[in-house]
């Protein structure tokens, strides 16, 4: 009876957790580039990303969710964002908006990260150069779908 | 041939020995000098009352290894007079074995961080600069990414893969 209950509770308290922890997003915007105007366009009125519980940016990593790396990271940036990622607290996420953190894009010179899943682990990867509003949203409920999906520590 | 412009006429009068090569191709006046002369051009082209060149627009560098010039590097400046409304191009040549002209941030203050830029992209020094480090790149970067000879696919990470420590 112990057994059951245990497991009963463990799986509905998992699923209860994941649906808290998706529609409440506390996202730190590292914006550095240009994509920053179209996470700009994404979390004002006509998009409006708080519809998702994403509508809070928070400017310190210690009370953010979600790391948003918005734009061109060059090397000379790299450890200034490892170091924002790992003061955030767990549970985190990442997201690599925008084609120059996912891969470096046309960036392919001296100066800048190729990818900044060298340097921390990502979750969604957007690409676009920028991505429209649309392809953030499409980004963040993917990001949404695998925390309801993933094992819930806490 | 049109008239020579009053900037080019007052550049020869003063400094005709040092004068490379001057030229208003396409309306643009240019001046390439010798490096001995290039502050006394500049304070002349600032202090002269007819052409009055208050302000520093650019001040950036080419290198001409592959088209094999001698020498191998040039110092651009571009000035414009805000009162006179007319602009000048300044070039002065360096050499690709230590590569140095005179600063002249003690007559354009702004002069200052373009010229720590040059350094840093084209390790071309600066005579008297107050503080000639690097600008864009960091300190742990080794060669100047500009410089034609940089390799193309040199990475120097500070952190991740390919990093030194």
């Amino acid at each position: 009876m112990r057994m059951i209950s245990q497991g009963f509770l463990t799986s509905k308290l998992e699923k209860a957790i994941g649906w808290a922890r998706k529609y409440s997003l506390f996202q730190y915007p590292f914006v550095t580039a240009c994509c920053g105007m179209e996470y700009m366009a994404t979390a004002a009125s006509h998009y409006d990303i708080d519809r998702f519980g994403a509508g809070f940016p928070r400017f310190s990593p210690r009370q953010a969710d979600v790391l948003f790396v918005v734009g061109t990271i060059s090397h000379k940036m790299a450890p200034v964002l490892k170091m924002v990622y790992e003061q955030m607290c767990d549970p985190k996420w990442v997201v690599a908006f925008g084609v120059c953190t996912c891969t470096g894009g046309f960036y392919d010179n001296y100066a800048t990260v190729q990818g900044i899943d060298t340097i921390i682990p990502v979750d969604i990867y957007i690409p676009g150069c920028p991505p429209r509003p649309e392809t953030v949203l499409d980004g963040l409920m993917k990001l949404q779908d695998k925390i309801q999906h993933s094992r819930q520590e806490f | 041939m049109p008239e020579e412009s009053i900037t080019l006429r007052k550049i020869r009068e003063q400094f005709g020995q040092h004068i490379i090569e001057a030229h208003s191709r396409l309306g643009d006046d240019t001046v390439i000098i010798q490096p001995q002369a290039l502050v006394p051009v500049c304070t002349f082209l600032k202090q002269e009352p007819d052409l009055d060149f208050n302000f520093l627009m650019d001040l950036t560098a080419v290198d001409y290894l592959h088209l094999k010039k001698k020498p191998r590097f040039e110092v651009v400046y571009h000035f414009f007079s805000l009162a006179k409304k007319h602009r000048v191009r300044l070039k002065v040549p360096a050499e690709a074995r230590n590569p140095e002209v005179d600063s002249i941030v003690s007559l354009w203050p702004g002069a200052d961080w373009y010229e720590r830029e040059v350094w840093d992209m084209f390790g071309i020094k600066f005579r008297g600069h107050p503080d000639l480090k690097r600008i864009l790149m960091y300190k742990e970067f080794q060669g100047h990414p500009l410089r034609k000879d940089y390799p193309i696919q040199k990475r120097q990470p500070l952190i991740g893969p390919g990093a030194k420590s």
